[in-house]
């Protein structure tokens, strides 16, 4: 037991052990306040976006924590994922699969095209630095818009119709609409649940953990923190930089799928800057490098706003000040001080038992 | 510095405090202006932007259905309780605040005030069966499962206001009627909106139709902010009357834009033209002239409108637009069929919802933006459109 917990809270796996726990241990608890009826629909129609957004903001602290990439065009990513979701949700459904397969399909595929599309970004991208690397991802957030924007996808008896600017199509009987342009996706037959979500949280901590305490993530980290000593002692900095930028972009490819099943419509313009600057507000008040701290602030920031619905008028006043409020407390020399000292009293009475 | 920043922390804190109390205060307010149903009365949720860009919309909305439940309510009949929801416009805060309104126990719905929002919960309204009537949502998403072929209707949804292609055709035919205001038609909309090329490919498709000719076509997306080109286009296309199915805001800028480069047609807008009179920072003399299709305007001498306008120019400060008249309407009209129907609040939604449609598609209703309109099966609205032009800062009525 004290062997399993040395392993558990050791120094090398504390901060994963925390998350995973956060995650399981919050799952577990609003699936039984779920069960007993004491939370609102309001909330529970909350905790799908939560976890959908969970998981594009620890992609997002990949690229932007660990890699020390800036990146604005996440959303871009998350809508890459959401739409190839509508459409093969649109193909399967009408077929009548099984929605659990259908979720489970379109999850892997908007995380695979996701990735695709990022590594493609990423060979040009990479080569750029600092500002312009932030530029170029944040024209590519608004591109990715305006192209599903003009998009028109319909699908019928015959298969899959596109149409790009102008609505051309001309579907046989019983043809339905999946994209049109800027009305976005309609009539999407939705399959997310919480379940689903918790365990797509899961999946992407795996991984970002994985990635971090392996050779590769140690690599990362080292062309962040010195381009050039990285390079001399052999590691090929664009590669590593890839590889943390194309699996932040599947993270949010696999987020764009899991949203876009639990909303029966959304449109193109729902993945735009200012999403893109969430995210990144939620990787940044939680911390970068921090993935519990990023788990923690996407939810409680997804959920502000709803909380302070019963202010009206003055709610998004209000979240801007409490917004500010944590960016001045989180940043505070002093509280950290104090929460030090606080810490190191806590843990050296624990011992001070643990002897006696 | 650390000393200093934990001041400006506190200071922070203190306002957010402060700002509190301020919000507590004010909405306990503003519910009770629209809470004064007593006991009995029904439970109308709505849902709309308060905050954002299209906060203007949402607020109209807000402001005349208040008016209107207060003169229901003061009538001592029917009792009416209402709850208005922020959305922002956006479609997954508007599903947020249907399930808050659920949550509160709504029993009819206004809907939503924007188009967006309101495809997005259509389907949750017939899923859980809430009649519902949108004020000023014109996609024809919000009552179609099948919004390209206009097919399918959700059912429980209905509008108060024309839907988007109706628009576009009646614009088309009114300038044929009228080809006096110009020949040479030049439009510029915005591509990635759905409001816009909705009207835009109707009014397309039945010009053509009709014959007329369009000399130049423009488009711009959201993020714009420079007109010049467009403009310069279609001065040089020699457009004598130019069709702006767009909403003010970018509309404004445009006749800023026409009226710097001295080129000066007929400008021709839909019922998203309304509000360019309250636009601030807009020099409204650039204005004058400018021609709508709008159910509504301000300037009728009807009983029922000029009391209205008063009230709500009197609590407001300002003329009311197109869409606070179809929410005061709204009002009127749930009304009409709650007392054709005997309904109470102690029903069951499915059995107020069952009701609600079947006054609905039955019931013949005047107000403020038509005479005499009725709905359909599927929730479209059938009423006449009016033509107004702004003269001297005010909409008046043209034939």
């Amino acid at each position: 037991m004290k062997g399993l917990l040395n392993w558990l809270f050791g120094a090398k796996r504390r901060s994963r052990t925390i998350s995973f726990m956060i995650v399981i241990v919050s799952y577990i608890v609003l699936s039984l306040m779920i069960a007993s009826g004491s939370l609102s629909r309001l909330m529970i129609s909350l905790l799908v976006p939560v976890c959908a957004y969970i998981v594009a903001a620890l992609g997002l602290n990949l690229n932007v924590g660990i890699s020390g990439e800036l990146n604005l065009g996440q959303a871009g990513f998350m809508s890459i994922g959401a739409f190839t979701a509508v459409i093969l949700s649109g193909i399967f459904s009408a077929n009548g699969m099984n929605p659990v397969l259908i979720l489970l399909i379109c999850i892997i595929a908007g995380a695979v095209m996701a990735s695709v599309i990022g590594w493609l970004i990423s060979v040009p991208v990479l080569k750029l630095q600092g500002d312009y690397l932030a530029i170029v991802t944040l024209a590519f957030g608004q591109i990715i818009m305006s192209l599903v924007n003009n998009l028109y996808v319909g699908f019928d008896a015959n298969g899959l119709h596109f149409a790009f600017v102008t609505n051309t199509l001309e579907l046989a009987e019983g043809g339905k609409m999946l994209i049109s342009g800027p009305m976005g996706a309609t009539g999407v037959s939705t399959a997310s649940t919480f379940t689903a979500g918790f365990i797509l949280v899961l999946c992407a901590l795996f991984v970002v953990y994985n990635l971090i305490d392996s050779r590769s993530g140690r690599a990362i980290m080292a062309a962040r923190d010195n381009r050039i000593a990285a390079e001399s002692v052999g590691i090929s900095v664009s590669r590593t930089k890839t590889l943390a930028f194309v699996i932040s972009s599947c993270l949010a490819g696999a987020a764009g799928a899991l949203y876009a099943l639990n909303y029966s419509s959304f449109v193109a313009t729902k993945f735009e800057f200012n999403d893109s600057i969430l995210l990144l507000v939620y990787v940044v008040l939680g911390g970068l490098s921090n993935m519990s701290g990023t788990i923690i602030s996407t939810a409680l920031l997804v959920i502000l706003p709803e909380m302070l619905r019963f202010l009206q008028f003055y709610r998004m006043l209000i979240y801007a000040v409490v917004l500010i409020v944590i960016m001045l407390v989180s940043n505070n020399e002093w509280l950290k001080v104090k929460a030090e000292q606080l810490k190191k009293k806590l843990t050296g009475k624990r011992k001070g038992v643990q002897q006696s | 510095m650390d000393y200093k920043k934990l001041v400006k922390g506190g200071l922070a804190a203190l306002m957010a405090l402060s700002m509190t109390a301020c919000g507590n205060s004010g909405s306990s307010e503003g519910s009770g202006s629209s809470t004064e149903g007593g006991a009995g009365a029904i439970k109308l949720g709505a849902s709309g932007p308060i905050t954002g860009n299209a906060a203007v919309y949402g607020l109209a909305v807000q402001h005349a259905a208040e008016i209107a439940i207060e003169e229901v309510n003061a009538l001592g009949g029917t009792q009416i309780e209402m709850n208005f929801q922020d959305d922002q416009a956006d479609g997954e805060k508007a599903v947020s605040a249907y399930n808050a309104l659920m949550d509160w126990g709504m029993q009819i719905s206004l809907g939503t005030v924007t188009s967006g929002s309101g495809q997005a919960v259509a389907p949750n309204y017939a899923q859980d069966n809430i009649f519902a009537i949108t004020p000023s949502g014109s996609s024809t998403a919000i009552i179609y499962r099948d919004a390209t072929n206009n097919t399918d209707p959700y059912g429980v949804m209905f509008q108060m206001c024309f839907t988007d292609p109706n628009q576009g055709t009646a614009s088309a035919d009114y300038l044929k009627a009228h080809s006096e205001l110009g020949s040479k038609i030049g439009i510029i909309y915005r591509s990635d909106d759905n409001y816009s090329t909705g009207i835009y490919n109707t009014f397309k498709a039945e010009a053509d139709k009709l014959g007329l000719t369009i000399v130049d076509t423009e488009t711009f997306v959201d993020s714009d902010t420079d007109y010049s080109v467009q403009v310069k286009k279609l001065a040089d296309a020699g457009a004598d009357i130019v069709f702006l199915p767009i909403y003010y805001q970018p509309a404004s800028q445009i006749l800023v834009e026409a009226n710097k480069q001295g080129y000066t047609p007929k400008f021709f807008g839909c019922d998203g033209m309304d509000g360019i009179l309250t636009l601030e920072n807009f020099d409204t003399s650039l204005a004058e002239g400018l021609y709508m299709l709008t159910p509504f305007s301000a300037d009728a001498e009807d009983e029922k409108t000029a009391n209205f306008v008063k009230k709500y120019t009197d609590k407001y400060g300002e003329v009311p637009n197109q869409f606070a008249a179809d929410a005061y309407d709204c009002i009127y009209a749930i009304k009409q069929a709650i007392d054709n129907a005997g309904i109470t609040s102690d029903m069951s939604t499915d059995d107020i919802t069952a009701a609600m449609i079947k006054e609905f598609t039955s019931m013949t209703f005047d107000g403020i933006t038509g005479l005499s309109m009725t709905w359909s099966e599927s929730g479209e609205v059938s009423k006449a459109p009016k033509a107004v032009i702004i003269e001297n800062g005010v909409y008046v009525g043209v034939e």
